[in-house]
């Protein structure tokens, strides 16, 4: 029962808190179909590691471990500088609110470089699968599919991320014009979860495609 | 029911006019409607390609086309009808109109994102027509490598990205459909309240969320594979041409089920509504639903069982298999024993659900033929598979839209269709239908493979019946699109309820207003409950 | 076999008869009886029965695994050749069946067998997938490129049978046919007897493990950089992972195209790939050619 309609209200709700458990979960069930869309690339990446091991190991050691784990760190910052922001838009602070999602996206952006970084060097090192492909003979045809689900992998990722930087940036927009308030924070939360699920995602790919076979 | 039966004054359809108010609608049932205009259109592109295929396949040599056009030709009846017109068709038309309808609600969760599913769908309908109109696919609807990513020369990036595009729709679907379903019931309409329309539309959501990411990655890899030549599928590249198959089928098998189980939902409503009756073993009914959807995951490698799997895996599956039957067989029996002591009335919408109960059970019984992996062996890959499959998808799913269609017609238009030729057309359709399709199941045991352009003259009786069945299952088909769109002038006015029948979509008038209900119900009743005096306000 | 699997057709036949024909018997009659009456007539206030449920549930199942075990069954004996089968090679391409006997014989689209006899076929695509199926004999395999599948048949009755290619590949399709053409014993051998010019499959593939250096490294003295070949066929190796793996034919196939997936315990990882130096034809010959030292006497490893 709501005693004055909230402008943020839908026409189809009955309730703002109807509305943001709709959103919430409606969050929640896009990230599980995510969860399925990077695991079709997961399941094909598990088969032909099982297949060819020591050509994936080979073509994993390629990969520049030290600015894969500095992104590793960046975006685990992010998601922390995200928490805090949804933290702050729940207690209607607006200054940190706003502060929080600019760092947020600015880490967002620093491991967009970062990753443009690493491509670079694949491309001059000639690890970009194709017809300018180079690598030693023994394992060249299996590194090929090690190099292409890499860039199919962190190239969705990275799209993923992209498209995070674009949610912020919108609710930025909503941050600074008032829109978000201690009762309608739910737009903040809904992008946290997104940006923690693209987080997550991170997390898997990086031992996966740069840690194989490296002992301490 | 008869005699003070008025259109109202104000409803969904009136509210506004102009094609800006249809194109940028929120209306779930205007929207309903766009999915109706789009997934027609598809059905007579298909249905196109289904005439040509019929008409080649009447003499044994291949003297309509050339075997590169057949080959297109199957390949996209296949595409258009699967990916265009059945998976979406009941849930985004019938769905889209009911479900909010059907809970007390005002509208979906989402209706903007209801609004780009539709637009999502006519993108990637373009893309595909697109590939069709510049010269076609002709890999087959199932894609399989090396064959798509390396040997083709049609437009395969062109089709798959437009399947791909197209799947979001579905995910988008299934998504606001769960949403709602969890989040927007009126008061009092606990779960097992629901009519079984919305438990099927649910556990057919589960699907679409959780199955059509995979395809969509798969068809990526595909396009990209042609593109970059990455060597996933291609064994000249390191590839595996049988992963390909795995990752289709984990899709495309659940896809199936994506097909039926609206069907369902529609035939569980017609039952109880034709029979005035609940329908029987209601909470095994939903649970059948939901144990459909999730055994119909496990169960994707009977499409291979020829295809070079481990014998473990292959016994793996077809036991499986044989356990996702099981619920489909006791819903068989429920809608069955509703009609016991019902009050049976001979409408042409019971007619296409009792057309839907005989032949899906014909079909769901072959199903049983292609678990038994020694059988399979035989039959697969011949015209048997393709009987089982167009007796569930067409004699199934296909007889179940049509139902709902009519049963549904005067609440979406206010009118009524001309009852005799619907009934004619019913009848027409049945006796095409079987008489395309029986004769396949023999010739696919004699041997006769699928995706023959050209085949033995040992077989040409049999096809010729099948093709004088197509004949007349096509002109079946094309008789309700003009009664229907005759009747959206002329027609008898409905009134809110002219079956008499309990669901609360009939307690509104029809057409219904935009908002659906003048006031939210509040419902205390079960589903189906003819003997409660609150269930059926007119 | 085919008699098997006609046997539990036609028990489906019996079930799918018997269901339908009850339901639709069952639909039709409660439609007639309890037809409407009256415009306002309702059904009778009717919900359940947890007793049918269970007996509907379970007495399909009971089918069901009955059914299931059955096919099963015949499944089991369609993967399992006898072991003293005639072993015939078989390559398909776009658009056709090339066929090799041991013997050197060579076919395309006919493939000619003796009668009474096991048949055991070895196949792979040069291409893409395709499907070889002899509606008669009740087989059918699909035919990977990169890998080899296997079918085994009896023949019983002497004849011409329809081969089709069952799996789409393209533009002909419809056109990959051809016939399998069993014989009476003394026929086959007269058929076999009128020509292989190039010699048996193995001792082609003698030659080309020559041409190819192939000899260098295997040398049956153990003398060489790589494992002894002679008497290795059908045996268990331990790899370097410490896996153990049989020599069969599709392990002889991926050691001559990836030798580097699996390295013999005990032995560098130095082989050369001949991936793209080889044709299938000249695979399977290879293969045979190592089938052929299996009686040899097997040296002890270093």
């Amino acid at each position: 029962m709501t005693d004055t309609l909230h402008p943020a209200l839908a026409r189809q709700f009955d309730s703002l808190e109807q509305q943001t458990e709709a959103a919430t979960l409606g969050m929640w069930v896009f990230l599980v179909t995510e969860v399925l869309f990077f695991g079709g690339l997961f399941v094909t990446y598990a088969v032909y590691r099982a297949f060819y091991p020591a050509a994936f190991a080979a073509a994993s050691h390629e990969l520049d471990l030290v600015l894969g784990a500095t992104n590793t760190a960046v975006l685990i910052t992010s998601s922390l500088t995200m928490a805090l922001a949804v933290h702050a838009a729940q207690l209607g602070q607006r200054r940190p609110l706003l502060i929080f999602l600019v760092l947020t996206m600015l880490l967002g952006t620093v491991f967009l470089g970062i990753k443009a970084v690493e491509y670079y060097h694949k491309f001059a090192e000639h690890h970009v699968p194709g017809a300018a492909f180079q690598f030693e003979k023994e394992y060249a045809r299996h590194a090929q599919i090690f190099f292409s689900l890499y860039f199919i992998m962190t190239g969705l990722h990275a799209l993923h991320m992209v498209i995070g930087i674009g949610v912020l940036l919108v609710m930025l927009f909503w941050s600074w014009r008032g829109t978000i308030t201690v009762e309608y924070s739910s737009p903040i939360e809904i992008s946290g979860l997104y940006w923690h699920f693209v987080d997550i995602v991170w997390i898997f790919l990086f031992p996966l495609l740069y840690l194989i076979g490296r002992h301490a | 029911m008869a005699g003070t039966v008025f259109l109202p004054p104000r409803h969904y359809l009136n509210e506004e006019y102009g094609i800006a108010s249809w194109l940028l609608t929120r209306d779930h049932k205007r929207i309903a409607l766009l999915y109706l205009a789009g997934v027609t259109f598809f059905f007579f592109i298909g249905g196109a390609f289904a005439v040509l295929i019929r008409l080649e396949l009447a003499t044994p040599v291949g003297d309509l086309v050339s075997d590169e056009t057949y080959n297109k030709l199957f390949t996209m009846h296949g595409v258009t009808m699967v990916f265009f017109f059945l998976i979406p068709a009941i849930p985004s038309v019938l769905g889209n109109f009911l479900i909010p309808i059907m809970i007390g609600a005002k509208d979906l969760a989402f209706p903007k994102l209801n609004l780009a599913s539709w637009y999502i769908y006519l993108i990637g309908g373009l893309f595909t027509t697109y590939a069709i109109v510049t010269g076609g696919l002709d890999t087959g609807w199932t894609f399989y490598t090396p064959f798509s990513t390396v040997s083709s020369t049609t437009k395969v990036i062109p089709a798959a990205l437009g399947i791909f595009i197209t799947g979001f729709s579905s995910i988008l679907t299934g998504l606001n459909f769960i949403v709602t379903i969890h989040r927007m019931r009126a008061p009092g309409l606990t779960w097992f309240r629901l009519p079984l329309f919305i438990w099927s539309h649910y556990a057919t959501s589960l699907i679409m969320v959780l199955g059509t990411p995979v395809i969509a990655i798969t068809l990526l890899l595909v396009a990209a594979e042609r593109v970059f030549h990455f060597g996933f599928f291609d064994p000249a590249l390191g590839g595996d041409p049988v992963l390909f198959q795995h990752l289709f089928w984990f899709y495309s098998h659940p896809a199936v089920y994506i097909m039926i189980l609206p069907a369902m939902g529609v035939v569980s409503e017609l039952v109880a509504a034709f029979c005035r009756k609940p329908v029987f073993g209601y909470r095994f009914v939903a649970f059948a639903s939901l144990a459909i959807a999730v055994l119909g995951f496990l169960v994707w490698g009977h499409h291979m069982f020829v295809a070079g799997q481990s014998v473990y895996a292959a016994l793996i599956f077809s036991i499986l298999s044989f356990l996702v039957a099981i619920p489909s067989a006791v819903k068989v029996f429920n809608w069955t024993a509703t009609m016991y002591k019902g009050s049976v009335a001979w409408e042409t919408p019971m007619l296409y659900a009792i057309g839907f109960i005989g032949l899906f059970t014909i079909g769901g019984l072959t199903g049983l033929f292609l678990a038994a992996i020694g059988l399979d062996v035989h039959v697969t890959d011949t015209y048997f598979i393709i009987a089982h499959f167009h007796y569930i998808m067409v004699g199934g799913t296909i007889m179940a839209y049509l139902g709902g269609l009519h049963y549904w017609w005067p609440k979406i238009s206010g009118r009524l269709y001309n009852e005799w030729l619907a009934k004619f057309s019913a009848l027409v359709i049945f006796l095409g239908f079987n008489l395309t399709f029986f004769p396949q199941f023999v010739l696919g045991y004699l041997g006769m493979p699928r995706r023959y352009h050209a085949y033995p003259a040992e077989f040409q009786v049999l096809n010729v019946l099948s093709s004088a069945g197509a004949s007349i299952l096509g002109v079946g088909y094309l008789i309700p699109m003009a009664y229907l769109m005759w009747s959206l002038r002329y027609g008898h006015v409905a009134g809110s309820n002219p079956w008499g029948a309990v669901g609360l979509e009939w307690n509104t008038t029809s057409p219904p207003p935009t908002e659906n209900f003048a006031e939210t119900p509040v419902v205390t009743w079960d589903a189906y409950d003819y003997h409660a005096p609150a269930a059926s306000q007119t | 076999m085919a008699g098997r699997v006609d046997a539990l057709y036609f028990f489906l036949i019996g079930i799918a008869v018997f269901f339908s024909l009850l339901i639709a018997g069952l639909i039709v009659f409660y439609a007639v009886k309890y037809r409407r009456r009256a415009p306002a007539e309702i059904g009778a206030d009717i919900h359940g029965s947890l007793l049918l449920e269970i007996g509907w549930s379970g007495i399909p199942l009971l089918i069901t695994m009955v059914i299931f075990v059955w096919g099963a069954s015949v499944f089991f004996a369609m993967a399992r050749p006898p072991d003293d089968a005639l072993n015939i090679y078989v390559v398909g391409k776009q658009w056709m069946w090339k066929f090799q006997h041991l013997d050197g014989q060579r076919e395309i689209d006919e493939l000619h067998v003796p009668l009474g006899r096991p048949v055991k076929l070895t196949m792979t695509s040069e291409d893409v997938i395709h499907d070889f199926f002899v509606p008669a004999f009740r087989v059918k395999a699909d035919v990977l490129p990169g890998r080899y599948t296997t079918v085994w048949f009896e023949p019983t009755v002497p004849g011409r049978y329809h081969l089709f290619c069952a799996e789409y590949c393209g533009t002909k399709h419809s056109g990959m046919i051809g016939q399998v053409v069993v014989m009476e014993p003394s026929e086959y051998q007269t058929w076999l007897s009128g020509g292989a010019p190039e010699g048996s499959l193995a001792s082609a593939g003698a030659k080309l493990f020559a041409d190819l250096a192939c000899n260098t490294c295997h040398r049956p003295d153990a003398q060489g950089r790589g494992p002894v070949l002679e008497g290795l066929f059908g045996k268990s190796v331990l790899l370097q992972n410490g896996e153990t793996v049989v020599v069969d034919e599709a392990y002889v196939r991926e050691s001559i195209l990836t030798p580097s997936a699996k390295i013999t315990s005990g032995f560098q990882p130095i082989m050369p790939t001949f991936q793209g130096l080889v044709t299938e034809e000249q695979l399977l010959e290879l293969v045979e050619y190592i089938k052929s030292l299996q009686g040899l006497p097997q040296v002890p490893p270093r």
